[in-house]
């Protein structure tokens, strides 16, 4: 089992190091950091600019190879370099980070929960009005992409807040800076500004666990062991919350766990749509900004997120199901 | 599950008295469009195509023509969605953004389909090293965040190549299909009539083609219809932010980032591209659905 486990974080660490090797080499060969120096006013000497990029490591007159070779020794020893214009690369990932995961916590929280009851109430009466009703929704919903559905959510706030005369909700950032009123005015503003972003990314996450809660919950309601708890005395509802829905909890779980990893760097839409400055933002704006060793690090981070959220997803699932611990 | 013999057997059975076995494409086609859900999804599918395609040519205004006399206007009898800030005309413009999302959808769904297909059979098949380095390709494509890669490689698409587009895209769609292949080839492999193909001495490229494929025609079929949509989303996602469809070229993608500025007070720059977004989409969900549905010989409905 630890050879097996060994292996397998070996496995993880080369796919790391490649797949980060091959963002570094296609960012450099494909992003112009001089274009940046270059478009300033005035106009830097061409001597300055080299210098600058030089000291960056993004100078396009170094070859590749040296540029490759410097940049890996630095990510080795733990230094993921700079911007373009001097930052630190990892002081900048980490504050996004931060961003990032207050985005999204709550939303897939909210829409593990909110899906997985949903899913559950609608297998137990299966064909009902309630099934038909959340099949239909889920439908719907899953045909309406982020890009829409977070620019729908924009366009309807603020017909709302037109309407009521009230900023209900703020639709751009994730706190109004400089505002004054002590903590609970902080934590209103703070709410008022998260909630669109959490529907919108709670909307598609109670869709997809509830269909698949659904399927789930339908599979484990025929088994043997719900009918044996039945038989021996247990009422219907004891039955299928203690003994069918933990059953079928097991996959959505597990998905939770894959879903946070992937959204770490993958919330890009709803935090440029909503002006919240994480990762997601960072992976657009890096490319624009041609910022070769910020592109590397995010690519290296978004790695290091699948691959922890697979691993962490397997352990729970052996965690969670005997059957699998055996094995 | 029932085997595909047993299967075979039971349509033979129901059909003894019509004298006639019905193929098994009538056979599928006539359970996807005895559901409510195939049929609405195929007509949405068919409108969405027919206005793409055909409505242009009847259109007075083209996708690159501007009415210098009508900026921002709204729906009116002389351009049916309205016009944007440039003149151009909405329904012009959307139209031409529909017909890039559906042919990028449906190019990239078949490529990427019979790239999951190649590799997942050509792993499970040979086993051994090329299954492991053939994995291993797939393993490292989902951990590179496809978003970004693509994003980088997107000034290779200035100037109308949009078929490199479609490959790229492809290229990161195949991978958990050509997983589930591989296990399905694995066990495939291990039947009689493959086993006595081998033993006959039929070169495996043959057995592949003849034997393996088309014992998972029905989950490739399922499959390139899911990455139908897959595909659309992220060719407008990708176009949203200006990665995608270069311009001149229209994109739903594009067209939308665009509308959302202008959304409150001119609601139709917006709502015209996002609805054709919705109603393609909601239409290539529904019939990958129903098509699932169809060709499962054990659901619902089955003869």
């Amino acid at each position: 089992m630890a050879g097996f486990l060994l292996r397998r974080l070996v496995n993880y660490a080369v796919l790391i190091a490649v797949a980060t090797s091959l963002a570094y080499i296609l960012a450099a060969l494909a992003l112009d950091p001089r274009s940046n120096y270059e478009g300033r006013s005035p106009r830097p000497p061409a001597a300055v600019i080299d210098a600058q990029l030089s000291l960056y490591n993004l100078n396009d007159h170094t070859p590749l190879i040296q540029r490759y070779l410097r940049w890996a020794g630095d990510v080795a020893r733990g230094d993921l370099g700079r911007t373009w214009n001097g930052d630190r690369v990892d002081a900048e990932l980490r504050r996004r980070l931060g961003v990032t995961a207050r985005l999204i916590l709550l939303g897939l929280v909210i829409g593990g929960v909110a899906g997985v009851l949903i899913g559950a109430l609608a297998a137990v009466r299966q064909y009902g009005w309630f099934d038909r009703l959340s099949t239909v929704t889920a439908f719907l919903v899953l045909a309406i992409p982020t890009v829409v559905l977070a620019n729908m959510l924009i366009i309807a706030a603020v017909w709302l807040n037109d309407h009521l005369g009230v900023q209900v909700f703020l639709v751009s950032g994730e706190e109004t800076p400089g505002l004054e009123g002590g903590v609970g005015a902080d934590v209103l503003d703070r709410v008022k500004h998260l909630a669109l972003p959490t529907l919108s990314l709670a909307v598609g996450q109670i869709a997809v666990y509830s269909r698949y809660q659904r399927n789930m919950m339908l599979d484990v309601m025929d088994a043997d062991f719900v009918r044996t708890a039945m038989a021996k005395g247990l009422r219907r509802r004891t039955a299928l919350v203690k003994h069918a829905l933990r059953t079928a909890l097991i996959p959505a779980v597990t998905y939770f766990a894959f879903t946070f990893g992937s959204l770490l760097v993958g919330a890009t839409i709803t935090e440029s749509v909503f002006g919240w400055h994480g990762m997601g933002e960072e992976l657009v704006a890096s490319i624009r900004s041609n910022d070769v060793n910020m592109v590397a690090a995010i690519s290296c981070f978004a790695a290091l997120a699948v691959l922890t959220a697979s691993l962490a997803s397997d352990v729970l699932q052996a965690v969670l199901d005997p059957r699998v611990r055996v094995g | 599950m029932m085997t595909l013999p047993e299967e075979e057997f039971a349509e033979v059975a129901a059909d003894v008295g019509h004298g006639r076995v019905p193929s098994r494409t009538r056979v599928v086609a006539g359970r996807f469009f005895a559901t409510g859900q195939g049929r609405l999804g195929f007509a949405l599918l068919a409108l969405m195509f027919l206005l793409a395609f055909a409505g242009p040519l009847l259109y007075p205004w083209s996708y690159t023509e501007m009415d210098f006399s009508a900026f921002m206007q709204p729906p009116s009898p002389a351009h049916w969605f309205g016009t944007l800030q440039t003149g151009s005309d909405v329904f012009a413009v959307t139209m031409r953004g529909a017909q890039k999302s559906l042919i990028v959808g449906l190019l990239v769904a078949v490529v990427s389909t019979g790239v999951a297909a190649a590799v997942g059979s050509v792993a499970g098949y040979f086993l051994g090293w090329t299954d492991r380095t053939l994995m291993w390709v797939a393993d490292l494509l989902l951990v590179l965040p496809a978003f970004l890669i693509l994003a980088i490689m997107s000034p290779l698409l200035a100037g109308g190549r949009w078929l490199l587009f479609v490959i790229m895209l492809a290229l990161f769609l195949w991978m958990v299909t050509s997983k589930i292949v591989r296990g399905m080839t694995k066990a495939i492999k291990e039947r009689e009539y493959v086993k006595a193909a081998r033993f006959m001495g039929v070169p495996p490229a043959k057995i592949i083609y003849r034997h393996v494929i088309p014992n998972l025609a029905s989950l490739l079929v399922v499959d390139a219809t899911l990455n139908v949509s897959a595909a659309i989303l992220t060719e407008t996602t990708l176009s949203y932010f200006g990665f995608g469809i270069q311009p001149p070229d229209v994109s739903l993608g594009g067209l939308i980032a665009d509308g959302s500025r202008t959304a409150l007070y001119a609601p139709w720059t917006f709502w015209f591209a996002a609805g054709g977004l919705v109603v393609t989409i909601l239409a290539v969900n529904l019939v990958g659905d129903s098509l699932r549905d169809a060709l499962d010989p054990g659901g619902r409905g089955s003869a």
